[in-house]
């Protein structure tokens, strides 16, 4: 049994979205450190893991993909029988598709670029840009009042129970937190419970 | 008796991708026309349905869906007997492989290959500029994925496998926009993506969305 590896950075939001899934299901597996610094994702041998250069990359035995969201849905599918549930079943597995959607188009790209201006620029000497800070703001606050009636309706994002579209959101909010932009999460009732809930999870925890 | 019902318009990507789904299941549906110039897509009664006041959503009896990849796997899955097959036959690997290129093309080809249409061929129906240095960009960045395509494609006849799944199908709304505007050179220098394109924009499904547009 080859095993299960996991090719990222520690640091790596995609990466740590892959680690919690497989914190959730138990699974053992090894991390190979891809040391970013150093360019290792653009060159080869990683680049043949993942041609588009980022990180992570997965493999169990002789299989291997990339993209985190395919990883994690390999993972919830592949090991459902182990760990916690992180899938609904027939038609409602149509909300977790929504969600997954939604998450990767409507919160990731504006939760990214806010991370890295706030939370990566700084790390590399760069200065953040408070223009961009603030629309991005603007625009998270509108996903997040989406999220505030959904959460109102719903006990987790697709389900009573948690599942991948809660999952996927972990590692930037994680970041966020630790910024001014915790006040968006904060002043949202729902919001606010539900990122308590998510980010005190042993899974979550293990990647900080 | 048709169950399914669409809101969206015939010209919008996303809708696109939806009715593509759609025609290659062979499934009976309405299209329920958003006026989108009237900014209905942005007010109710529509944002109950997409509270992200985005097209398309899907209604199935019950179930209401929006995020036109959500629906094209829900077609997929509940419809798997129907029509043509959208994902690959085969083990849990097989289909996470094809995850992958969905991923693929939601996150590195559409977000490039959208803002190109747009600059190319929407502002121009708005009435506003294309802007030269952001088509310039957005090609350069598009390059880059289709030599990874290029690179997939010699060794594998589809995307996500040897046959036609939603990894391919996802790319026809904003190919079809590009491929009558200059950046058509971008697939066209690429051997294996321009046999691809040609293979996916030839199907009969796809024919009948450009269709809808005509009518």
């Amino acid at each position: 049994m080859g095993g299960i590896k996991v090719f990222g950075h520690p640091a790596s939001t995609a990466t740590r979205r892959v680690l919690i899934a497989l914190y959730e299901k138990n699974v053992d597996f090894e991390f190979v450190h891809v040391e970013l610094k150093d360019g290792e994702h653009k060159k080869e041998p990683y680049i043949l893991r993942n041609p588009f250069g980022k990180v992570p990359a997965f493999e169990d035995g002789d299989f291997k993909i990339f993209e985190s969201r395919a990883i994690t849905q390999y993972i919830a599918h592949e090991f459902s029988d182990k760990g916690n549930n992180l899938l609904s079943t027939g038609k409602d597995m149509a909300i977790i598709a929504m969600g997954i959607e939604i998450e990767s188009h409507e919160f990731d790209p504006v939760g990214s670029k806010l991370v890295w201006e706030q939370v990566l620029k700084p790390l590399y000497g760069m200065t953040t840009d408070k223009t961009v800070v603030e629309e991005e703001e603007a625009k998270l606050a509108k996903v997040l009042d989406v999220y505030e009636h959904r959460l109102g309706e719903s006990k987790y994002l697709a389900a009573d129970h948690f599942t991948l579209v809660d999952l996927h959101t972990i590692p930037v909010i994680q970041y966020l937190l630790g910024t001014p932009t915790k006040k968006l999460f904060d002043e949202r009732t729902h919001v606010s419970a539900w990122v308590a809930d998510i980010t005190s999870r042993p899974s979550a925890q293990k990647v900080l | 008796m048709a169950t399914i019902k669409v809101h969206g318009v015939p010209m919008s990507t996303a809708t696109m991708r939806v009715l593509a789904a759609l025609y290659e299941k062979d499934l009976q549906f309405e299209l329920i026309p958003v006026d989108m110039r009237a900014g209905a897509h942005k007010q109710e009664p529509y944002l109950s349905l997409n509270p992200f006041g985005q097209i398309p959503a899907l209604e199935d009896g019950d179930l209401s869906l929006f995020e036109s990849r959500a629906i094209t796997q829900y077609i997929a899955e509940e419809y798997s007997e129907k029509g043509e097959k959208l994902l690959c036959p085969g083990c849990k690997k097989v289909k996470a492989t094809t995850n992958v290129w969905i991923q693929v093309e939601g996150q590195q080809f559409d977000p490039n290959a959208s803002k190109l249409a747009f600059e190319r061929v929407f502002k121009g129906m708005f009435g506003m500029t294309t802007d030269p240095a952001a088509v310039q960009e957005l090609e350069g960045k598009l390059q880059k994925v289709l030599d990874i395509y290029e690179a997939r494609l010699s060794k594998s006849e589809f995307l996500a496998c040897d046959c036609f799944t939603l990894a391919d199908l996802h790319h026809l709304p904003a190919i079809h926009y590009l491929m009558g505007t200059d950046s058509k050179v971008l697939f066209d220098s690429r051997p294996k993506v321009s046999e691809w394109v040609k293979k996916i924009t030839a199907r009969p499904a796809w024919a009948k969305v450009i269709d809808l547009q005509k009518q």
